[in-house]
Order: structure tokens, then C-alpha cells, then sequence
């Protein structure tokens, strides 16, 4: 959905055609990628490396220049794989590094190419034909070597596993021929591969590229920057949302040693000082004075009766509209209703935010982060060091997760680096870094929300009429996006995966009422359908309940059979055996969700314990992602969401207590430990389409699938998140 | 001055006592392999070996560890982190990789002390190390497959 919405805002983007192939020497290699008029000023030139998607190195190592950040979810590898085959090289010889700060060059496709970014699950997607394009051309370009320098026809030449080489008996690496290569022109265009030709696509064996340098310590993440000189900051943030500062004395603190300055920026003070431990302990020399009077004050229990209160009302934006659902309810032969209320949920990402901040001699500007959106970033760095944007370089690092966070619309770290090392005259680099706390207790979070359902059964069992009334705030409103993503009053954000159904319901009305309170929200892996599909889902298998049909035949007989969804849901329910006799005290439970564009069923078996409480023994899970480009990453990203959102629906929540955030560390805000983590089983489904994301979509299905399991257990439904709050007990 | 030995090396760092001995490694060391998810002991990204034992680097002052001997991952050496870091690789356990060092410490120490550990051991040695990417599955094949490869 949000990938969808986000092509509303490439009006101004260039369209594909206006791409065209581009190569240069790079280093005495081969750097080849596109070029757009734009790009090149309406100029006919090569490209530079810079702007490159590939380079090939005279020690013939390829190297992917990757449009996506790598948070963990495997997108450097997927783009490599790209290059590589259709480059025909070896997968030993592919590396990867992240593009950076260029929309021009790195736009994401899939939003319409308008800025570079990497979210809503899209980075295969707007990677997809791009880089296939620059590895067949920069092979196109090295056979056309090879040929001059043999003296034998192109149409001759085999390129295999990274070696060109003639029946003659002539071979050669990439690297031998890659500055010859440089010197010719790139071709117009280029064939793609057949798909029955692939060999690195789909092939299973692919392992990553940094598996070895993430299992041995030597990945280098934002934290491990290390530059001569470089002070260590540490964020003061106000207490309260929307609190002000008053005054601060700083004296006691810049009598510790070690500390070097406390400063203000736009969104607190700073601690800096030359190393972590001396700015944490300066941090709490501190004294602040803070202006509330402005700032949210509510408990998280105000907010919840607020939202319930007005989900009881009719909404302020109507998402979706079919027939008279309202009518249709009333006069039903059978009724139900539920309201459901989710928590605000921080992303809680292991490596806590963070940047790194270098003014260099020439003025210029390097800042290295975890940039999911690097040239918003870029250009909210240069407003605030007073540069422009051209001088200052993003250097997208790979990151200890995300799960949304670093896609912040507000470059919030980022101008808390910026302005303090511009506080201090950039007199030396600056690493800004965020302890767990200041992670959980600043912000962003997944919003709260509050749902309710109605839903009307005509005598045969059938939905003659579904309505869904969503409370909470717009995490868009109010930032650029909310051109693109609010529509008619209706935040897309908050309502894709409940006004999108595929099921096929007689009549349906789907309203939102947006609210507004001073804490900050953003998107969370999955976004909105971390709360809709819950609440759709679990809903839904309250309806079959009452018809007393099955959960899964309920479903099919909603869906339209040749659909996605209900191959994937078949899928699952096969191989989870649905149906079939289980042994005393396990359970099964099922949902669907579709998001980004990828379908994902999944069905849980849950093992009752003695006490009452359960353990989550084994997720079988079916997905349709269009080709499948890495299979085994597809299983991991899987593998990874359902452990996400189950430690999610289990026991994470930030809650408020008169404003003030309650879990600020792991010990009170908690998320699934090892000992928790269920078997998974992944089933892709065989696809020719064009590639959906993985990253997101294996999040949406398993909490509803448990508490689905639950009720089957317990006969209790599970309504308010998470499922470790009291009301359910 | 405090006085660490760190990976077979003697660095006499003039830091304050109560520093975790985290930053040390980090900061005044060098090494950065060795990672902060909490600074309260919940997460273990931060584990090292102290005399071969895991323990949470962001939770004990260097004052604390003066002269004992501290391994971090950048000097996990010999069969079993061969085979440890040989599973992890061949199942790609790691997504975003921030919490492998500690894990890969964790399960080193485990293995050390216990050549064929059950799912419960595992459970037991394991349920201190946070994944926020979930790779608790893999995580729990490839520390049998180590095991199996030590055998
Ligand atoms: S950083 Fe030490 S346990 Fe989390
Ligand atoms: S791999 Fe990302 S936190 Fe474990």
C-alpha cells in the first residue's frame, strides 16, 4: 500500500525512459550506471563513479554501488545478485556499499524515483530492472573488449563465473579487461536474461556477503566510526513531549573530566566530551529547567479512553465505502462487535541512534549514518551547517536494524549531530550517540490506536455488512509526505491493511478519526498494518465463530480463488496440516495479511501450559513475492518478522504516565528473548512477477494467527495489545 | 591508571575506575567489535570472556576486571570459534549483525564448557542475548551444527 501511495509523489520524478546507460573509467576499471538528463546537467559526458551503479576493480572484484541502506534485511545482497547475474560473474568476487544522497542517481524507482529512500519494503522492486540493466551492459561492454583485443566476434565469446573467455583458448578476468572496457561506449540498450537462464537468481546456495564480517565482529557499523579527534555527544532531550528549555547550568558538568562542552540544539542540550562514558556521566551533572506548559501530559490510560470514546462515534474521514454497511449491520439477522486498542510500540532497533559529523578543511561536510532517506537528510544538514547541499556527503552505513526508525522524516539525529557540531565550530568530528534510553524515551513510536469492528451474519453465515472505525494519530500529518499519503482526510498510513480487504463482504465502510497529542509517531516495520491486519484478522475468526465455520474455510470462502491470497493461504494451511488431529494441549490459529504488496499467510500452533500461559511452538508460513531473487534471505526476512511481531503482540508497549515514557530500557520494554522464538517453516510460492518486498510483510499475520490460537484454546479473545496487560489476564 | 589485559595485551589506560569496562575496549582500546544495545546487562551485546566466563562488558567497571584476562570477540580464536563462526556463516545467521558479536561469544563460552549442549542448555546460555532481527532460529541450528562439527 504505502509503496503504492508513494508513487503520488513522483510528478516531478524522471521517468525511466529519461534513464540512460552510462559508463566510465573508475580507478583503471569499469564503472558503469545510468545517467539521466537531469543527472548530467543535459550533458552528454560519462558518468563519474560517484554516480555509478557498478564498478569493476582490476583485481576484477565487483563492486554494487547498493540505492537501498542494508538495516539487516539483505538488500545489498539481493542488488548484487541483480548485477552479478546478469554480469555473469562470480558471487565471490561481488562486494556491495550504499549510494548516498543522490535522487537523481539512487531515486527509489518504486516511489516514482522523486528521492532516495528505502521503506515500504520496496528495494527490490526499484532495484529490479536498474541493476540487471547495468550488470548485462557492463558485460556487454567487457565481450566488446574481450572481441577487439582477440580479434574474434562478440557472438563467440562465453562469460561464465567471472571468466570471459574464446574457444580459441583465450580467457581473461574482469579486471583485465575492465579500463578497455571503459574506453568504449555504452550500449543504447541491452536483452536481460531469459529467465530459465539464471543462475544466481533464485539459487539457494547464495550466502551473504558480511555473514563472516558480522559473525567475527569486523562489520563496521555508525557506532564503530572512528575519525582523529573525534568528540563523543550525548543527547539531553526534554522530559516531556513538547517541553521547551528554560535554562540549563552546565558548571558541574564541565568541571568532570573529559568533558568538553554542553550545548544547546534545537531539540535539547548536548553533552560533548571525549569519550562515551565521559559525556554520560556529564549528562547527569546537568540541571535543566523545562517549560511544560505546552507539553502532552496525558497517561497512556487518558489516551485510551479518549480513542474508545470516539470510536463510539462516527468518524471523521470515511477510508472505504461499499454498499450501506451501516444499514446493512442494523437489519442483519445476526450481529458483533469488538474494539480492539494497541500501544505505542518504540522500534527499539539493537544499534541505538546515532551519526557522525566531519567538517573538512575545504568547507565541505561528511556526515555517516544509517540514512534511510539521505538526501532529505543531506539537505536538512546543509540548511543547518549553512552549506549547500552539493558539500555535503552521506555516507550510508549499515545499520544494527531500523525496523523504520532511521527513515525519520524529521532527520531528528541528524540535526541533533549537525547542530552540535556546528556549536562547537566544528572544531573536531562529532559522533552523536543515543543510549537505549534516550532511544525509547524520545521518541518515535509506533502510534496507538484504537479499533472497533461491526459486523452483520445473514442467516446462512455471510457478511452482509462490515464496518471498521480506526482512532489514532496520522504519522504523515504535517511532513512532506502527507501530500502523497492523506487523501480526503484519510492517512493512508493508518488505514492500508483494513480499507484494502480482499475479502468479499456484501457491504463495507472503513472510517477514520485521526487524532492529534504531542508524541512522536512513525512508521514501524510493517506500519499500518501492524494494528489493521490484528484487528481484521482476529475479528474476522470472531465471525466464523458465530457461523460455527472454520476459521480457514471462512476465509477461502471470502476470497476470490484464483487470488494471491487465497493461494497463499491454501499454501499454508497444507502444509501446517490444518485440520489434522493435534496432540493434547497445542492449538492452531490462522490469518492473512497482505502488505507492500506481498501476500503472507501464516499458521501458528500454540502449546498450552499447565499455568494458563502458552508458548508459540511452530509458524508455518507461506509467502507470494513474485520471483523469488534470494530464497534464502525471503526465509530469513520471514523468519525475522515473525519473531518481531510476535515479541510485539506478546509483551512490548511504551506506555505514558502523565506524559513521561515508563520503559526506557529493555527490562521494562520487552521484546522476544530466544527462548521464545517458535520453529519456522517458509513456503514461497512460485512466482514470475515482478519482485515484492520481504522485509515488512512476514510482521502483519502472526499476532492475529496466536490470538486466533488462543481463543482456540481458551475460548478468550485477545483485544487489547499487548497480550501481557492486565485486561487480559 | 588501571591496568587491562585485553586479548593477550597489557593497556594501562588512564580512565575513570568506574568506567564500563565497554567503553574501555571501545574508546581507549580500539576495538569495536564488542557492541552497546543497553548498558544494563539486558541485551549482551557487549559480551566478552573474562577468564573464558561471558560476561556484560557494560556492566562491570574496569576497576573491577584490573588485570584479569579479557578476551572480545576480535581475538576469538581456536577450534571452537572456528566452528562456531564456520555454522554461523553456513546457515547466514546474522541479518543486521549488531547483536552476533555477543551471541557468538555467548555460544563460545557455552561450547567451551559444554560439547553437546541440549535445546534447554541452549536456551539457558542464550535467553540473555537479545536479537531485535530474531535470528533465534538460525541461532539455535548453527550452535548444533557447531557442536556436531566439534564432535
Ligand atoms: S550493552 Fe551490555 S548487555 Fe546490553
Ligand atoms: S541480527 Fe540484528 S539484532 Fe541480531
Amino acid at each position: 500500500m504505502l509503496a503504492k501511495m508513494m508513487t503520488r509523489l513522483a510528478n516531478a520524478a524522471p521517468s525511466r525512459r529519461s534513464f540512460m546507460i552510462g559508463s566510465a573509467a573508475a580507478a583503471g576499471g569499469l564503472a558503469v550506471g545510468f545517467r539521466s538528463a537531469e543527472a548530467a546537467g543535459g550533458a552528454t559526458g560519462g558518468v563519474t563513479p560517484f554516480n555509478a551503479y557498478m564498478r569493476i576493480a582490476p583485481d576484477s572484484s565487483v563492486t554494487v554501488i547498493a540505492a537501498h541502506m542494508d538495516m539487516g534485511q539483505g538488500i545489498y545482497d539481493g542488488i548484487a545478485t541483480l548485477v552479478a547475474e546478469e554480469l555473469d560473474a562470480d558471487w565471490s568476487q561481488m562486494k556491495a556499499i550504499g549510494g548516498a544522497g543522490n535522487p537523481k542517481l539512487y531515486g527509489n524507482a518504486a516511489w516514482g524515483g522523486a528521492i532516495q529512500g528505502t521503506g515500504g519494503s520496496t528495494g527490490t522492486t526499484s532495484s529490479w530492472e536498474r541493476y540487471r540493466i547495468a550488470g548485462a551492459a557492463a558485460r556487454q561492454m567487457l565481450v566488446a573488449a574481450a572481441a577487439a583485443e582477440w580479434r574474434v566476434p562478440a557472438a563467440e565469446i562465453r562469460v561464465a563465473k567471472g571468466l570471459i573467455s574464446h574457444a580459441s583458448g583465450r580467457s581473461a578476468g574482469f579486471g583485465e579487461l575492465a579500463a578497455k572496457a571503459a574506453a568504449l561506449r555504452a550500449p543504447a540498450s541491452v536483452t536481460l536474461k531469459d529467465p530459465k537462464d539464471w543462475v544466481l537468481i533464485g539459487n539457494d546456495k547464495l550466502r551473504r556477503l558480511d555473514s563472516m564480517a558480522k559473525s567475527s565482529g569486523r562489520m563496521d557499523y555508525t557506532i564503530d566510526v572512528k575519525l582523529p579527534g573525534m568528540l563523543t555527544a550525548v543527547p539531553i532531550h526534554p522530559p516531556l513531549f513538547g517541553a521547551t528549555l528554560t535554562s540549563f547550568d552546565a558548571a558541574k558538568a564541565k568541571a568532570i573530566k573529559g568533558v568538553v562542552d554542553v550545548v544547546q540544539h534545537p531539540r535539547g542540550l548536548a553533552v560533548v566530551a571525549v569519550d562515551m562514558w565521559s559525556a554520560l556521566k556529564g549528562r547527569e551533572a546537568v540541571t535543566a529547567v523545562w517549560d511544560d506548559s505546552k507539553a502532552e501530559n496525558r497517561s497512556s490510560a487518558d489516551l485510551a479512553r479518549e480513542y474508545r470514546a470516539l470510536a463510539l462515534k462516527p468518524g471523521l474521514a470515511v477510508a472505504r465505502n461499499e454498499g450501506n454497511a451501516e444499514a446493512a449491520i442494523a437489519g442483519a439477522a445476526r450481529t458483533i462487535e469488538a474494539t480492539f486498542e494497541f500501544p505505542y510500540i518504540a522500534h527499539a532497533a539493537l544499534e541505538p541512534l546515532n551519526a557522525v559529523v566531519r567538517r573538512n578543511a575545504d568547507g565541505t561536510i561528511d556526515i555517516w549514518g544509517g540514512h534511510q532517506m539521505p538526501d532529505i537528510y543531506q539537505g536538512t544538514a546543509a540548511a543547518i551547517a549553512g552549506v549547500p547541499p552539493s558539500q555535503v556527503t552521506m555516507h550510508v552505513m549499515k545499520t544494527g536494524g531500523s525496523f523504520g526508525r532511521r527513515a525519520v522524516i524529521d532527520a531528528d539525529v541528524i540535526v541533533e549531530a549537525v547542530a552540535v557540531a556546528k556549536a562547537i565550530d566544528f572544531r573536531a568530528p562529532v559522533k552523536l550517540q543515543w543510549t537505549r534510553e534516550d532511544d525509547m524515551r524520545a521518541g518515535r513510536y509506533r502510534p496507538a490506536y484504537v479499533h472497533r469492528l461491526k459486523a452483520g451474519v445473514d442467516r446462512d453465515g455471510r457478511i452482509v455488512g462490515w464496518y471498521n472505525h480506526i482512532v489514532g494519530q496520522s504519522i504523515v500529518a504535517g511532513t512532506p509526505f502527507a501530500a502523497g499519503l492523506v487523501k480526503n482526510g484519510v492517512d493512508m498510513t493508518s488505514v492500508e491493511g483494513a480499507n484494502n480487504l480482499p475479502y468479499r463482504f456484501a457491504a463495507q465502510k472503513v472510517d477514520l478519526t485521526t487524532t492529534q497529542t504531542g508524541v512522536p509517531v512513525l512508521w514501524w516495520r510493517a506500519v499500518g498494518s501492524t494494528h489493521t491486519a490484528y484487528a481484521v484478522e482476529v475479528f474476522l475468526d470472531e465471525v466464523a465463530a458465530l457461523t460455527g465455520k472454520d476459521p480457514y474455510e471462512y476465509r477461502m470462502s471470502l476470497l476470490d480463488p484464483a487470488s494471491k491470497h487465497a493461494r497463499v493461504l491454501k499454501l499454508a494451511a497444507e502444509k501446517a496440516g490444518w485440520g489434522s488431529a493435534l496432540p493434547a494441549g497445542r492449538f492452531r490459529g490462522i490469518a492473512l495479511a497482505e502488505s507492500f504488496d506481498t501476500e503472507v499467510a501464516q499458521v501458528v500452533e500454540i502449546a498450552m501450559r499447565p499455568d494458563g500461559s502458552f508458548k508459540v511452538e511452530r509458524v508455518v508460513c507461506a509467502v507470494h513475492c513474485g520471483v523469488a531473487v534470494n530464497p534464502d534471505n525471503i526465509r530469513a526476512q520471514m523468519e525475522g518478522g515473525i519473531g518481531f511481531g510476535l515479541g510485539a503482540v506478546m509483551k512490548s508497549q511504551t506506555t505514558l504516565d502523565k506524559g513521561r515514557v515508563v520503559e526506557t530500557n529493555f527490562d521494562s520494554h520487552e521484546v522476544l528473548r530466544f527462548d521464545e522464538m517458535p520453529v519456522v517453516e517458509v513456503h514461497i510460492m512460485p512466482s514470475t512477477d515482478v519482485p515484492t518486498g520481504v522485509g515488512e510483510p512476514g510482521v502483519p499475520p502472526i499476532g492475529p494467527a496466536v490470538a486466533n490460537a488462543v481463543f482456540a484454546a481458551t475460548k478468550r479473545r485477545l483485544h487489547v495489545l499487548p497480550f501481557a496487560r492486565v485486561e487480559n489476564a | 591508571m588501571i591496568e587491562l589485559r585485553v586479548n593477550g595485551a597489557v593497556h594501562r589506560l588512564d580512565i575513570d575506575p568506574d568506567m564500563p569496562l565497554l567503553w574501555a575496549i571501545r574508546d581507549h582500546i580500539g576495538l569495536t567489535g564488542t557492541k552497546f544495545g543497553c548498558g544494563i546487562a539486558q541485551c549482551g551485546a557487549c559480551t566478552v570472556h573474562i577468564d573464558g566466563q561471558p560476561v556484560r562488558s557494560c556492566s562491570l567497571p574496569v576497576s573491577a576486571v584490573a588485570g584479569q584476562a579479557i578476551t572480545t570477540i576480535e581475538a576469538a580464536e581456536g577450534p571452537v570459534a572456528k566452528a562456531v563462526q564456520a555454522a554461523w556463516t553456513a546457515l547466514d545467521v546474522p541479518q543486521c549483525g549488531y547483536c552476533q558479536s555477543g551471541q557468538v561469544m555467548t555460544t563460545i563460552a557455552l561450547l567451551e564448557a559444554n560439547r553437546k549442549p541440549s535445546d534447554a542448555d541452549i536456551d539457558a546460555a542464550l535467553s540473555g542475548n537479545l536479537c531485535r532481527c530474531a535470528t533465534y532460529a538460525r541461532i539455535r541450528t548453527a550452535v548444533h551444527t557447531a557442536a556436531k562439527a566439534l564432535a
